[in-house]
């Protein structure tokens, strides 16, 4: 798919939904929309059904964290075409509260997506049949994908042969985990001059 | 195993039956509650996560060359091709050319993969109908294949042998040839195999109208790969959406009629004949093209030659540090598919610009199939139910992750 042909998609989107987009980029040829959270349901609507987008496929729903940011959790949608033969990305942000509206109506599909994206990150999913824990322990506690989630969990089973039954005990680890650092101030000069951020007033949708 | 529980007072025929998660017929390790009607199925709860390693998260920790070998672990039964997944999304955002020779051993061994796949599944699911003898006669293929892999990586499964940029190591023209050998036999023993189930009456009873999926399904429960092809929809990543040669090669793509177990049956094992097709083509480019690198020459992603090291200072320190802090990819996020045998399985990469992903998503094709099963198996018999599940070709090192 040209680049071309992705403009003039995004132009298209825009033109119809530009309440829903705040934002699109074409990197590496490949569409991304920022949309608006509450506006989600409504743009993917839309994108399914207009004859000239025709996403049928929802392909895959994912959280991404970034803890400094106020709303801390991007959700990610990625579509195709098969038709079309076209695909893009669109992402709302949320926070820890604020449910995101569910897509299980549009797409069946999305109902296990959304289960994991709460599974990993804790988002919450308005209008979901069964927002139930799918891919971590039963009874499991915290949210492991979140960056503050530590690599080595909290908790460790093992059998006990005494009790013969599989125990859980706090994590003991014999030596610490280590994390490299390798990132080494050396690197030479970015584009960016330190303190340049400081003139930036407003947060710029990326 | 299987263990009942009367849940009505007034209806003896319903009850609930727990399938799993240790069950020789749900390909690893999946917990099924099903509710049932007498023998008919009315409502299936898949529990997974049995096999949840935290692939994702460890990602995060660990540099790009270091998370490459994760992906092997993922869908065990065609490691390379998931590798493939993850180099193809590094390159991406990396913005690296790969040389042509690399290219052509990438595509190669990503239909070893697809065959090994394919086998796996086919004589499997014919031994959840009552098919014992595919299964033997299957994998002695699958064995020399497996081979293949050994010799070109050092080890029959986790390979770790793609690489972001190419690949490992070049293959010795030794192994080439008994590649080029086994596709002139390899045939035979399709035709064997098809011999004992294509038109084995048993075989067709069980699979014949039996999870039948149609293009409505497909849309709305995120199909891909064989399950789309099954149903008529002529759709193949490697087809329309090309990456590496497979643009230049020359292979049909098998679709089915009536989207059940039977046509994807089919399908498979005609892809498996295509893909031996691929294989011999790829021989041929390799020879035509003749030796080259398999990485690219002068870049940070490769290590320098031994040789090299022994004499120049820069070489060694260069090789440091691309085993300790490894290469840097720019900021920005990609996502990358591949056609792997069970379906589109892709990566959603995050890059902050420093040498570990910031986010990997893995797409894994098994996730929506198997969600799907509550939706396909309903209505239909208790058997019925492994047979659809073989038919959706599931590996829970990918759906778990």
């Amino acid at each position: 798919m040209s680049v071309e042909a992705l403009k003039d998609l995004a132009a298209h989107i825009e033109e119809s939904h530009g309440d829903a987009v705040r934002a699109s980029q074409i990197v590496v040829g490949e569409l991304t929309l920022l949309a608006e959270r509450d506006q989600i349901v409504k743009l993917l609507r839309f994108l399914r059904d207009d004859q000239q987008c025709n996403f049928e496929t929802l392909i895959d729903i994912c959280g991404v964290d970034y803890p400094e940011r106020s709303d801390r959790f991007e959700v990610v949608y990625h579509l195709l075409s098969m038709r079309m033969n076209h695909r893009i990305r669109v992402r709302i942000r949320t926070d820890e509260e604020t449910p995101v509206p569910s897509l299980t109506a549009l797409w069946p599909a999305a109902n296990w997506f959304e289960r994991e994206a709460f599974d990993m990150y804790g988002i919450q999913f308005a209008d979901h049949p069964d927002l139930r824990r799918i891919l971590t322990d039963y009874g499991f506690e915290g949210y492991p994908l979140r960056k503050d989630f530590p690599l080595t969990g909290h908790y460790e089973v093992r059998y006990d042969d005494l009790e013969k039954r599989v125990i859980y005990e706090p994590v003991q680890l014999t030596q610490e985990y280590r994390n490299f650092d390798f990132l080494s101030p050396w690197e030479g000069m970015t584009s960016e001059i330190p303190g340049d951020e400081k003139a930036v007033t407003e947060e710029v949708p990326e | 195993m299987a263990d009942t529980v009367h849940t009505s007072i007034d209806d003896e025929r319903k009850f609930t039956l727990n399938f799993g998660p240790q069950h020789p017929a749900a390909h690893g390790v999946l917990r099924m509650i099903m509710d049932l009607d007498g023998e008919v199925v009315t409502r299936i709860d898949s529990h997974i996560g049995l096999l949840h390693r935290g692939t994702e998260k460890l990602l995060e920790y660990k540099t790009y060359l270091q998370g490459l070998p994760y992906f092997d672990r993922l869908d065990y039964c065609s490691p390379m091709n998931q590798e493939h997944a993850w180099c193809l999304a590094i390159e991406k955002l990396l913005g690296v050319e790969v040389p042509r020779r690399a290219s052509i051993i990438r595509v190669l061994f990503s239909e070893i993969g697809r065959i090994m796949s394919h086998i796996l599944n086919v004589t499997t699911q014919a031994m959840d109908v009552g098919a014992l003898a595919p299964i033997t006669w299957g994998f002695e293929e699958r064995e020399k294949l497996c081979g293949f892999y050994e010799r070109a990586s050092g080890s029959r499964m986790h390979a770790a042998y793609f690489r972001p940029g190419g690949v490992h190591q070049d293959l010795p023209q030794q192994l080439i040839d008994d590649i080029a050998t086994w596709c002139r036999h390899f045939p035979i023993a399709m035709e064997r195999m098809e011999v004992l189930l294509t038109e084995n009456r048993i075989f067709k009873q069980r699979n014949v109208d039996i999870g039948v999926v149609d293009v409505k399904t497909i849309m709305e429960w995120g199909f891909s790969g064989v399950m789309v092809r099954g149903a008529g929809l002529v759709w193949d990543l490697r087809r329309s959406q090309p990456y590496e040669c497979y643009d230049e090669l020359d292979f049909k793509i098998p679709v089915g009629r009536n989207g059940d177990n039977y046509d994807r049956y089919v399908c498979r094992m005609e892809e498996m004949k295509e893909s031996t097709k691929i294989i011999e083509q790829c021989i041929e480019l390799l020879a035509k093209e003749g030796p080259g690198p398999v990485l690219p020459r002068d870049s940070k992603l490769a290590p320098p030659r031994r040789t090299e090291m022994k004499n120049s200072m820069e070489a060694l320190i260069h090789h440091f540090k691309l085993y300790t802090e490894g290469f840097h990819v720019p900021e920005g996020e990609c996502y990358a598919p591949i056609e792997a045998p069970k379906g589109e399985f892709g990566v959603y990469l995050v890059s902050d610009g420093t040498n570990k992903p910031y986010r990997a998503k893995i797409r894994a094709p098994g996730y929506p199939h198997l969600q799907a099963m509550d939706h396909l198996s309903k209505g239909h018999m208790l058997a019925d139910v492994s047979a659809i599940l073989g038919s959706l070709d599931i590996v829970f090192g990918e759906i778990d992750r």
